[in-house]
């Protein structure tokens, strides 16, 4: 495997249980790869440790074992090079929809005037159309808009890497679709490296060039790495008129519905087994199963 | 709808004003209506008995004569006639004066030790059973230390205040500090603020709307402690004043500083609401 711009290597997360000696394991021997530009979502069950993977990114939580390379230096802590996005926008409510873009301008270039950090923090806040809102408090903010805050705040650093914990779960399902767009507009104006956390399967094949498919914990693997191989610019509108978009939706939907399960059941026996649990996701394109043959199962335990 | 309402309750509140100052005036008007019995004897001549018409049954001043009182009082405020005369304003002024040296004292100690404690678990737990034990201490029960060890009957009043007002802000600086949201520490930290940049733009932001509430205990805990310590201590303030007009049996000038004592400490409590105001942010 090549090296990547951001390389998950052997990640594993335990953690000690109340009423037993053990530990319980919830994710294990991950190997994945992310390219610098690429947009990655990754859905998974409930409790399959998503976001303790995400948090591992951010340098929020320390993994029990393993370590995540990006940029040839290890992600030993939290920095500006990692921009987060969290589910409940976490905006400081103290200050308005302009000054928490600036408070993350001013983090990021102390040096700055005053007046590149405020031009620099409404250009972003343009982007996501808060033109006429940056005065307002989050309070006075809806929730769509408080999340396009967060958006901008986390643009506006321009980290390295973007991570994204499911930032729409909150929002109703008109503002998402929209909010999903203006994300896919920034985006393909910035390039960011993106990784996202999602419940939702249209969500990451909108946004995402690549899905990783998460088993269930414990023990949880990152079991697939699905090309989404339609054509950008995407729309909403036409998503699903593409050819590629119902063999790729129902390849998901099939993995979150029996998929996981399976898998998660054979990936608990050979841990009971004690097999070595390292593993990459399996490469699959379901819109074009010849143009990209299986390489076979790279899991390392089912050899 | 609401001007209506507040409309309504400004007229309730005078009634009720007026309801009072009528009953008060009731119960302590001249008993004019019972016929004097007969002649005065020697006896009750000698002691001043139906020499003053005007003083009440019951020994209680009429709420006209306090506020004929409170006009004089007021008309004047800062005369100062010797020790045990002095005018209500220069009683005041010095257990105001009292009261926000001890409180600002106790604050300067209080909120940057409550950040410490609410930042640190450990600090927290080692510190809470001594602050569960000195904080229920009446604090005139420090007076007799505080006058041995200071030797100063002015200081030891400021002492006073100063421990009374220390405990709520400390309390609540530390639980504010404590509980600033995982989410804004974990935006501190992906943006790599620094403690000390944490601490000004995020805790002391985030807690200082609780670290409000507990000076605003504090001062209205201060306020209330400051009379009982002057009567003890004497010499000037409020509760001196009291005190000693109390020695005078002048009830009038004893239930007019009651008044006063309740406006400044609803001005004290006013002031640090709007205090509150400024730092309070909606969720």
């Amino acid at each position: 495997m090549s090296k990547g711009f951001l390389e998950i290597e052997n990640l594993s997360q335990r953690f000690p249980q109340p009423d037993s000696p053990d530990l319980m394991t919830v994710f294990e021997g991950v190997d994945l790869g992310i390219e610098k530009g690429e947009f990655v979502c990754l859905i998974g069950h409930s409790g399959c440790g998503k976001s303790t993977i995400l948090n591992v990114l951010a340098g929020l939580a320390t993994p029990t074992d393993g370590n995540v390379i990006m940029d040839n230096k290890e992600i030993k802590g939290p920095s500006l090079d990692q921009g987060v996005i969290f589910q409940n926008h976490s905006l400081l409510p103290w200050l308005s929809a302009r000054d928490n873009v600036m408070f993350a301008v001013r983090a990021r270039w102390p040096n700055w005037s005053k007046a590149k950090r405020l031009e620099h923090a409404e250009k972003y806040l343009k982007m996501v159309g808060l033109d006429d809102a940056m005065d307002r408090k989050p309070s006075q903010l809806s929730g769509g808009m408080r999340q396009r805050v967060g958006i901008a705040r986390a643009f506006a650093i321009e980290p390295k890497l973007l991570l994204m914990d499911e930032p729409f779960g909150a929002l109703d399902a008109l503002t998402r679709g929209v909010i999903q767009e203006e994300l896919l507009k920034i985006w393909s104006e910035t390039h960011q490296t993106v990784f996202m956390i999602t419940h939702d399967v249209d969500e990451a094949i909108l946004l995402a060039d690549r899905v990783l498919l998460m088993t269930n914990g414990p023990h949880a693997q990152v079991a697939e790495s699905v090309k989404i191989d339609i054509p950008r610019p995407r729309t909403r509108a036409t998503l699903h008129q593409e050819e590629a978009y119902y063999p790729i939706r129902n390849h998901l939907v099939d993995f979150l519905v029996e998929g996981a399960k399976v898998m998660s059941a054979k990936a608990q026996e050979a841990a009971a087994r004690g097999d070595n649990p390292r593993h990459s996701p399996r490469s699959v394109n379901p819109a074009n199963p010849e143009a990209n043959p299986e390489p076979g199962p790279r899991m390392v335990r089912a050899v | 709808m609401l001007s209506n309402l507040n409309f309504r309750a400004t007229l309730l509140s005078i009634a009720i004003l007026v309801l009072f100052l009528g009953v008060w005036q009731l119960a302590t008007a001249p008993e004019a209506l019972i016929p004097q019995q007969g002649e005065l004897s020697e006896y009750e001549q000698l002691m001043g008995a139906g020499t003053d018409r005007r003083s009440s049954s019951s020994g209680i001043p009429a709420p006209t004569e306090v506020f004929a009182h409170a006009f004089s009082e007021l008309s004047n405020p800062f005369y100062d006639a010797g020790p045990n005369d002095k005018g209500i304003g220069i009683q005041l002024a010095y257990s105001i004066y009292r009261v926000l040296l001890g409180f600002a004292l106790a604050a300067l100690i209080a909120i940057p030790f409550g950040f410490v404690i609410g930042m640190s678990p450990l600090l927290n737990k080692a510190f809470d059973p001594f602050i569960q034990v000195l904080k229920p201490i009446s604090p005139l029960a420090w007076m007799p230390l505080a006058l041995f060890v200071i030797r100063d009957s002015n200081i030891s009043a400021i002492f006073v205040i100063f421990i009374c007002s220390i405990w709520p802000m400390l309390v609540n600086t530390a639980y504010g500090v404590a509980s600033v949201r995982n989410d804004w520490l974990n935006v501190a930290k992906t943006h790599q603020l620094s403690k000390v940049r944490t601490a000004f733009t995020v805790i002391l932001p985030a807690a200082a709307p609780t670290i409000l509430t507990g000076m605003r205990i504090s001062i209205g805990i201060a306020w209330l402690v400051i009379v009982a310590a002057e009567m003890l201590v004497g010499g000037t303030g409020i509760g001196y004043y009291i005190w000693n007009e109390w020695n005078n049996l002048d009830l009038a000038s004893v239930i007019f500083a009651i008044l006063m004592i309740g406006v400044i400490g609803f001005l004290l409590d006013a002031s640090l609401a709007q205090a509150t105001k400024l730092v309070r942010y909606a969720d």
